[in-house]
This record gives structure tokens, sequence and C-alpha cells, in this order.
């Protein structure tokens, strides 16, 4: 079985090619941008290769800064809706004894990041009506918000609106709603080291060699 | 407007709009001669080294690193300012067509961010037309351009197998790197495809799987040249093998695979006979009375100011459409169709690659033991076409191939993961979801078709008279139309695709479509476009001779996909490397003689 490289020795040797002059290095006399402009007219240096300090990315939305990547929207749910959200993502993924709840990772958090971007106007229509949708219908049954009913009460009206060929046409909103914030509970939890780990994803670290599958493996699908 | 040139004389031999495949390896093959040669690139400066993303995960990024109409293969995708739309730069479509046009605005352009599927031409796909009358065949056979092919091969490091079957040809002996293992579901594949006759074998991708010999190496691609040798054994040396982890597609800081920008670039600009250029958009080559051309008109995106530069030759790279973009942009008295454009072929015949696909859930792959299956981010093994002998004896309904790529299994999970479990878990949620999430990782699969499109006259990009982009250059408006070829192909994709799955033992997901228009990407969608600019044997319905070198304009070349005369189910970019290698040596040899 193959040996991993832990991935700080790998970040060094990442490290060590960054230093590397190649790319960084003069033009040769015809690199400056005099020579560059056969150009008469005045104007700012010219970006030539090796030269100008304005490198990398732009920060725009088509040209991200990769590396330290950040979110660059305004968060708009509220901190009570997110109570509520984080309620029902763990009515969705619940800690058991491989893995933590999916608040504990942040789902609801990621939702809101999702619900919020630019362009997402119905994610976030479908957000903030399922959520009150959710809380009317916790109190209309069982007299309290969503978040503060016990778990057996919160299946109930999940069993209700978990899946959409299924629901009673007066549940079909919130089915949709249901169905859109477990697709995204997925996405926030199985995307974590936690959702890796439960899973049983063990790439995205750097190997020596790439062995394929092991013995036991090729027994199990038949390709000894 | 007023043409501003300089009075000194012009330090560059050679300019080279675009810094891809085609342009990248016309700066390292022109420098590595001796020429000065000056890059213009559209895009910005831009350093895998640096900013590539490595071992980053999608919890690290915005939305989980899901693509968007401004990163649409993803937020860590290789691509800067582009995808299907540049911001600023526009492009029409005429009423009733359907295209896409990919481009990115970087130094490499969209050598970061491909596939690295190597694939060479064969025999066949030289001589299309000779076989079965229609569409083009190329000016030259697979024989002369073989020996491109093995030292293109060996500069850029792909690995592959041995095989070398019917108008799928094998390298030469030694220059190919090893084949990565199979992995599971890649053999449990091929199994079920071995019955049906169709072959799986190794994939030959732009990977490197083991260190480069930097001794061996230079010296046998550029015998008696010593400069070459110094900066190409320099580059490889400061190239590492694939640790396989990290997805290909975000480009790669040990430069294991080939991106012009980590490969062609560093050693070229190592000869110091290479300037570059960038935020250079160019716009327009010119000539003299005489018709040689002079040099080029490009903005400078920065200053938003028109500027010319001038050289001895002038060298297209910047992409398909864009080449016959600035060609058809660039008008005079002599060329008043656009520079070179005497046959009225520049625009024409634009191809892409026929694409369908299909997913599957495949109940062998569930619940298999942890294993690491990253590999080297990309295909393992593949299925070339297989049905040539059918076509021959004209049983097909469509008379070109396709090859299949598929992938699957227990793959890094990213934003989208079990969107869709409910309707196999009839709406699961809590401790059941998690138990079918574990059982369901890593079963799923995909099958996609890539098969060869016969150009035709209702393909093509020309002028759009009524818009320009923010640089005031005139856009391209786009014509599109598939034969029955490609759409009775693509119906056969799903067909086969329909067959494997069911061999498995597996469930298809979504529509087995019997009608190809249903199964079909959009054109541009597969990003080969190439053609527009074709190479021939005749001036009068070829605009380039079989070196790349314009017809009515000796002193300008395209090295790009422009210059292709059909698409064969080969990914375009080896065969653009290989073509821009072989136009680059008959470039020098012109130059040499003084017949530019």
């Amino acid at each position: 079985m193959a040996q991993h490289i832990p991935r700080r020795d790998a970040l060094k040797v990442m490290a060590a090619a960054a230093v590397s002059p190649l790319l960084l290095e003069s033009c040769g006399p015809a690199g400056d941008s005099g020579a560059a402009g056969t150009v008469t007219s005045g104007r700012a240096s010219l970006p030539v290769l090796g030269q100008t300090p304005a490198k990398g990315p732009r920060g725009t939305p088509s040209d991200p800064d990769l590396i330290n990547a950040k979110v660059t929207w305004e968060l708009k749910l509220l901190p009570a809706e997110l109570v509520t959200l984080a309620a029902l993502c763990d009515m969705i993924i619940p800690a058991d004894e491989k893995s933590p709840a999916a608040s504990t990772v942040g789902a609801h958090d990621y939702i809101n990041e999702w619900a919020s971007r630019p362009g997402g106007d119905a994610s976030m229509v479908r957000i903030r009506g399922g959520v009150v949708w959710l809380n009317r219908e916790s109190v209309a049954r069982f007299g309290k918000a969503f978040h503060e009913i016990t778990d057996a009460e919160r299946t109930a009206i999940c069993d209700d609106i978990c899946y959409l060929p299924n629901a009673k046409p007066e549940h079909r909103f919130a089915a949709q709603f249901f169905d859109t914030v477990r697709d995204q509970t997925a996405t926030a939890f199985y995307t974590t080291p936690e959702g890796w780990k439960d899973l049983g994803y063990i790439g995205n670290v750097a190997l020596p060699t790439f062995e394929g599958p092991n013995a036991e493996i090729r027994r199990m699908i038949g390709v000894e | 407007m007023a043409l501003r040139q300089s009075k000194t004389d012009t330090p560059y031999d050679v300019i080279v709009v675009g810094s891809g495949a085609g342009g990248g390896m016309a700066a390292y093959q022109l420098a590595v001669q001796g020429l000065k040669v000056l890059v213009l690139e559209a895009g910005r400066d831009y350093d895998p080294v640096t900013e590539t993303p490595m071992f980053q995960t999608p919890k690290d990024a915005p939305l989980r690193g899901s693509g968007n109409a401004d990163k649409p293969f993803g937020f860590y995708d290789a691509t800067v300012d582009g995808g299907w739309r540049v911001p600023g730069e526009p492009y029409t479509t005429a009423p009733g067509s359907d295209f896409m046009w990919w481009r990115s605005r970087m130094v490499g352009g969209r050598t970061n961010h491909w596939g690295r599927i190597s694939l060479r031409m064969g025999p066949y796909d030289f001589k299309p037309r000779s076989r079965d009358g229609l569409g083009f065949d190329w000016p030259m056979t697979y024989e002369t351009l073989a020996p491109y092919y093995d030292k293109t091969e060996l500069l850029i490091g792909v690995y592959g197998g041995d095989e070398d079957l019917e108008n799928t040809p094998a390298s030469s002996p030694g220059v190919l790197q090893p084949p990565p293992a199979a992995r599971s579901y890649e053999l449990l594949t091929k199994k079920a495809c071995d019955p049906l006759g169709i072959p799986v074998i190794p994939a030959h991708r732009a990977v490197l799987t083991a260190r480069q010999d930097h001794e061996r190496l230079p010296a046998l691609l550029h015998p008696g040249n010593a400069l070459a040798q110094r900066v190409l054994r320099q580059s490889m040396l400061e190239r590492q093998a694939c640790f396989y982890a990290t997805d290909c597609g975000r480009g790669c800081s040990i430069k294991a695979n080939f991106q012009s920008s980590t490969v062609l670039l560093p050693p070229a600009m190592a000869t110091g006979n290479v300037t570059m250029i960038t935020d250079a958009m160019v716009r327009e080559v010119t000539i003299d009375a005489s018709g040689k051309a002079t040099g080029v008109h490009y903005i400078d995106k920065l200053t938003r100011t028109d500027h010319f530069v001038s050289a001895k030759v002038i060298v297209l790279a910047a992409s398909a459409c864009e080449t016959s973009r600035i060609m058809l942009n660039s008008k005079s008295t002599l060329f008043p169709n656009g520079i070179a454009n005497s046959s009225g072929i520049v625009g024409k015949y634009l191809m892409d690659t026929v694409g369908a696909g299909l997913s599957a859930q495949i109940p062998k792959l569930e619940g298999l033991p942890p294993v690491n299956e990253d590999g080297t981010a990309g295909i393992h093994m593949y299925m070339p076409w297989w049905l040539y002998g059918e076509q021959a004896k004209n049983r097909m309904k469509f008379a070109r191939g396709y090859h299949i790529e598929f992938g699957g299994g227990r793959g890094m999970p990213g934003p989208g993961i079990f969107g869709g479990l409910e309707s196999f878990t009839d709406g699961a949620y809590g401790k059941k979801f998690k138990e079918e999430a574990r059982r369901y990782y890593g079963s799923f699969m995909y099958f996609d078709g890539r098969g060869e499109m016969i150009p035709n006259e209702d393909s093509y990009c020309e002028l759009d008279p009524d818009a320009v982009d923010q640089w005031g250059i005139p856009v391209l408006r786009f014509h599109w139309k598939w034969s029955s070829h490609e759409l009775e192909q693509a119906a056969h994709m799903h067909q086969t695709f329909a067959e494997i799955i069911d061999a498995m033992g597996g469930k298809v997901q979504g529509t087995v479509q019997t009608d190809g228009s249903r199964a079909i990407a959009r054109g541009g969608q597969i990003i080969h476009e190439v053609g527009t600019v074709r190479m021939g044997s005749d001036p009068k319905t070829s605009v380039l001779n079989e070196f790349g070198q314009a017809w009515d304009v000796k002193n300008l070349s395209v090295t790009d996909g422009a210059t292709f005369v059909s698409n064969a189910d080969k990914n375009p970019t080896l065969s653009i490397l290989a073509l821009a290698w072989r136009s680059c040596d008959h470039l020098v040899d012109e130059l040499k003689r003084g017949n530019l």
C-alpha cells in the first residue's frame, strides 16, 4: 500500500518550487518597456513579464484570489432564522457514532452564504419562506418554535415534507424547501474533513506512487 | 485612426499573438533557435507556481467551490476572466444558431485548465475525404506528423500505454511515460466492455508519472543546439512528477502536468530572446504595399490605448476563432475581406467535438472500503473508437468515430454531492440519510462520448457588423448547425453507454435518448473549437499551406487550432502542439533562406 507523504512535506516541495526564478527571469536586453514599444506615445509602463510588480489576481468575480479565498457578499439571514435552520440541518444530518451533526460544522452558515449569493434571490425566497412555514407549522402543532420542540415532534413534521412525490398538496412548497435544505446540508457537511472521514474519502494527500485498488477490493468487485 | 509606427528598427524577428498551446510552442521553438520573439497575450500575467490552489478544499472556497457564470468550471478552475463569457468582450450568434465560445485571458491561455487528454490523430484522420468522401483531407499524412508527435510527447511529458490499434497509433518506444494503475471502477468497466468488443486501454494524458530525463532528452530533442539544451534541461529539472492529488484543472504548481505557462514559456523566457507583453489585445495585422505583413496593432488594456509593434514575421495563435477574428479585422485594399483571405475561407468550417453523456449508479461499487482514487485527477483508461470496420462496410448511420471518457468512484466529495439522493431513498433524512450516503458514495459513474464533427458550410464565424467589444474591436457572430452524422453519432453514444452500464449491472441515471438532438452537447460546449483558417494543398480552397504559412502573405503564419482541416475525435491540444513545432521548423528554415 502506498505510503502517504504528509501534506506539510508536500507543501515544502511546492514552496521550494515557488522560488524558482525561471518565470521571473529577465527577458534580456529587449525586455524593457522601451523596446516593447516601437510605440512612440508616452504611456504608463507596460506589464512586461518580470518587471511589473502588479501580478496576481485582480480580485474580481472572474479573477478571484484562489489562495486566499473569501466570501465577498453580505450574509442576509437573521440570527433567529439561522437557529431554525440549524435545527433543521441537524434533523437531516444528526450526530451519530461516525460523525457530528451538520450544525457542528456550520451547515446553517453555509446555507446563509449560499442563499445570500449574488443572483440567488430565488434561493433566498425559498429558504426564508420555508423557515417561516416551519415555525408556523411547529407552533400550530406543538405550540413552540421548531428549535424548541422535541426530536419526535420535529420528526413528525419532517416526515410530512421529506419527499416531494409523497407530499400532500398543502405540503408541496414545504417539501421543496426541505429538499433544497437537504441538498445544501449535504454539500456543506460532506465537503468538510468530518464529512470526508464519515464517507471514507482519504484522498487529497500527496502519494509517491499510485497503486489502484487492493486485493480485497478487486475481489469484492470481481476483477481479480 | 492614425497609424503610429516606430522610426527605429524593430528588435523583433517574430511577433507571436497568444501564449497558449500554439503560442507557447511557437515562442519556445523560435526562441531556442535564436530568434528575437515578442509574445502578445490578451490576458493578465499568471504564475501557476504561486497562484495554483494545491490541496485547497471545497470548504476553503465560496459556495464550496461550485461553478457560476463567472467561473463556470468552479472557483478553483485555472481560468482567468474567462469561460463562455469574458467581461466586456461579447460575441453574438446568428438567429437559429447555438454556439458557446470559451476563452480565457491569462498567460498560458486555456492550457492552464484543460483535461490533459493527449490523443494522436491517426492515419485515417489525415485523409478522411479519401476514405469516405466527406469533409476534406489534410495536406499531410500521419507519417509526416508522427515524428513531431513523438518529440512533442517527450517535450511535454505524456503518460500512456503501448497499444497500437486501428487508427489509434502507438507512440515510438520509450516516448511515453508509464500509465498510472487503473482504479476500481475502471477495472470494472473494462471487464464489462471486453465481451462487448469495446477496447478499454490506458489513456494518454500530459501528466508526468516520473521525472523527465533532463540529461538525455534535451540533446535528443535539440541536437546540436546548446541554448535549447540548456534551457530545456533547467525546465525539466523544475518539474516534479505527479503526486496523485489535486485536480489538474486548477493548474499545477509543481509543474507535473502540461500547461504552456509552466512547460513552454519558462524555458522560452530563459533563452533571453523573448519579451512578453500581457494585457495586450491584438486587433489587426498590418501589411505594406507589397503584401508583406509589417506588424500588429494591439490595445493595451491597462491604458485602453492603441499601440503598434512590428516584426519580420507574424505568428497568430490567439485560439481558433480569435485568430480568425484578427484576420477578418485586418482589412486593406489588398485584402478587403481580411488579411490572407483571397480564398474567402477565413472563418469557415468551424468545428467542435460531438459530446453526449450519461450517468449511472453501479451497485457493485456500493459500500467498498476506503481507497484513494484521486490518481492523476483525470482519466487513467478510455475507449478509443472501435467500429471502423462497420463504418467501412456502410453499416453505420454516421461516418466518423468517437472515443469514450469515463469517471466516477471515490473522488473528492464536492458541492452537489448527494443532490438527488432522495430519489434513491424515498426522501431519507436523519441517521438513515447518513447510512445511505455511505452506501452510495463512490457508486456513481459517468460516460462521456467525444466524437468527430465533419466540417460543414453552415458552421462558421464572421464579423458582426453591428457590435464591438469594450476595446472597440468588431466581434464575432457565430453560425452553427450539426449534420445528421453528428446527431446519429450522439444517439449511438447513448445507446453504447446504456449497454455498458447494463453489462456492469448498473442503472442509467436520466434518459437514454434515441433522438441525437436531445443527447448532443451545444456547439462549443466541449471547448474543442478548431478550423476557420484551415491549411490545404490548394490556395483557392485553403488559407495556409501545410506549415501553417499563409498562401497570400508569406510572413504570416498560424499555429493554433484554426489550422485544422478536420476535427478527429482526438482532443486537439496535442496536435496543435505538434503542428506548431513543425510550422516553426519551417519558419526558421524560411528565415535562414531569406525567403521572408
